[in-house]
């Protein structure tokens, strides 16, 4: 018996996805207003002189992009464990590696890439020099995916749990430190006039470390979970 | 068993399932044959076990011993081509709530088989909600829910249709409409596992018990 091939079946569920992702535009813009709204506080808690903002800039926008991530990591399966769809996935002749990869993917557009996309509003809230927004921008692009990818993997393992959200923020972080720590680090070269290219190859090889790995472990995590 | 249901290959086969949930016992040495045509009744109390030996012959839920085997291949070692030709009709409908029927069915079935829109809407025709393919599946009732998942069934052209009490939330007509699918089924030669407390209505040549509990 023949069926559609990975690239289709990757396609349908990417778009399966979008297209629910936007008839509900509020669910998933919450990280996004999250991002915004710890970044501008801020200025607003400590004090609006530019040199103090300008020496916590990166370390604020990393958390800030690493907090948002948890928060939008929780809901990624939890609606189709609920209402059965996760059971069909596993059910249908694709693999499931591939199926989870596809809505993490979509997860990452709809929640990821506007983090990066509103870095240098945020950046420039911040005062954050413009020379270091660029080499922000490309570190937050290679970053997020990884977030979003070990957030998949560990919302599979937990997605079966009654209250995992305590429990992923705490399996999430530790995975994710070294981003955090290379991210924060180009930003804070690149406003030194610093060359960066060394911590952007750590983040792309550490992209493709997660690309390769993570997509079984979420298939092997959600079929314990399905269990 | 039937003289004429022992004829031809058997096609699933359960070999000692023995299935734990913490520490009781839900099932064991629970061992079946099904051929081409057949159709599996599963009876039991609540509670005893029938969902969750759905789940173990799907390939959802790992038995504790035992093997499940298709076309004579275990199906753990085969999935893909095991379940490409099984649809499974779970408690809960699998239906995305802000997707339409038609929506609902187009990405199931784009999943598992090239169809054209043609096949769904005749699928959605076939089980009375041609007029109501287009609305939100939050806004259609229960009944009409699982009428979906039925033209899922329909339309997926599964040689194994895997039924967890599919006469839930029907009406008289519905049920009969599931009666007289798995008549059709069975007679192309399909096959049906049934998990389901009342009488079916299905000739009883080609039905089998299965007992659990």
């Amino acid at each position: 018996m023949e069926w559609p091939g990975l690239g289709a079946a990757f396609w349908l569920q990417l778009t399966r996805d979008l297209r629910l992702a936007f008839r509900h535009i509020g669910q998933a813009a919450n990280p996004l207003m999250f991002f915004v709204m710890v970044t501008t506080l801020f200025p607003l808690a400590l004090s609006p002189a530019p040199e103090l903002l300008m020496a916590i800039a990166p370390g604020v926008i990393w958390v800030s992009a690493l907090l948002a991530s948890l928060l939008a990591a929780e809901s990624l399966f939890r609606q189709d464990i609920e209402d059965g769809t996760m059971e069909q996935l596993a059910l249908s002749p694709q693999p499931l590696s591939l199926l989870l990869l596809a809505k993490t993917t979509s997860h990452w557009l709809m929640t990821g890439l506007p983090l990066v996309l509103m870095a240098p509003i945020v950046g420039h809230a911040l005062f954050l020099p413009a020379e270091a927004v660029p080499a922000t921008m490309l570190a937050l692009l290679l970053a997020t995916p990884v977030l979003s990818l070990a957030g998949a993997v560990m919302a599979a393992l937990t997605v079966g749990l009654r209250r995992g959200g305590g429990l992923l923020s705490l399996l999430i972080l530790p995975i994710v430190m070294p981003v955090l720590i290379f991210g924060a680090r180009a930003t804070d070269m690149a406003m030194q006039g610093l060359d960066v290219s060394g911590v952007m190859y750590l983040l792309a090889a550490v992209l493709l470390l997660a690309l390769s790995l993570a997509p079984a472990g979420m298939a092997a995590a959600m079929r314990i979970s399905l269990d | 068993m039937s003289a004429a249901a022992s004829e031809g290959q058997v096609l699933l086969e359960g070999r000692d399932l023995e299935l734990w949930r913490g520490e009781s016992r839900l099932f064991t040495r629970v061992s079946f044959e099904l051929r081409a045509g057949e159709l599996l009744h599963i009876v039991g109390p609540n509670g005893c076990g029938k969902t969750s030996l759905l789940r173990v012959l799907c390939g959802l839920t790992l038995p504790e011993t035992g093997d499940v085997y298709w076309c004579g291949k275990k199906v753990s070692r085969n999935r893909p081509d095991f379940h490409a030709s099984m649809c499974y009709l779970g408690h809960r409908e699998s239906l995305k709530a802000d997707l339409t029927a038609e929506e609902n069915l187009v990405f199931q079935l784009g999943l598992r088989a090239w169809l054209s829109a043609a096949d769904i809407h005749a699928a959605l025709d076939k089980v009375g909600l041609s007029k109501r393919r287009l609305v939100p599946a939050r806004s259609l009732s229960a009944g009409q829910k699982r009428r979906v998942s039925l033209a899922r069934a329909l339309a997926s052209g599964a040689k194994l249709w895997v039924l967890d009490e599919p006469y839930t939330n029907l009406d008289v007509a519905g049920r009969e409409l599931v009666d007289q699918m798995m008549s059709e089924h069975l007679e192309r030669d399909g096959l049906v596992l049934l998990v389901a407390h009342q009488a079916h209505g299905v000739g009883a040549g080609v039905t089998r018990r299965l007992e659990l509990g």
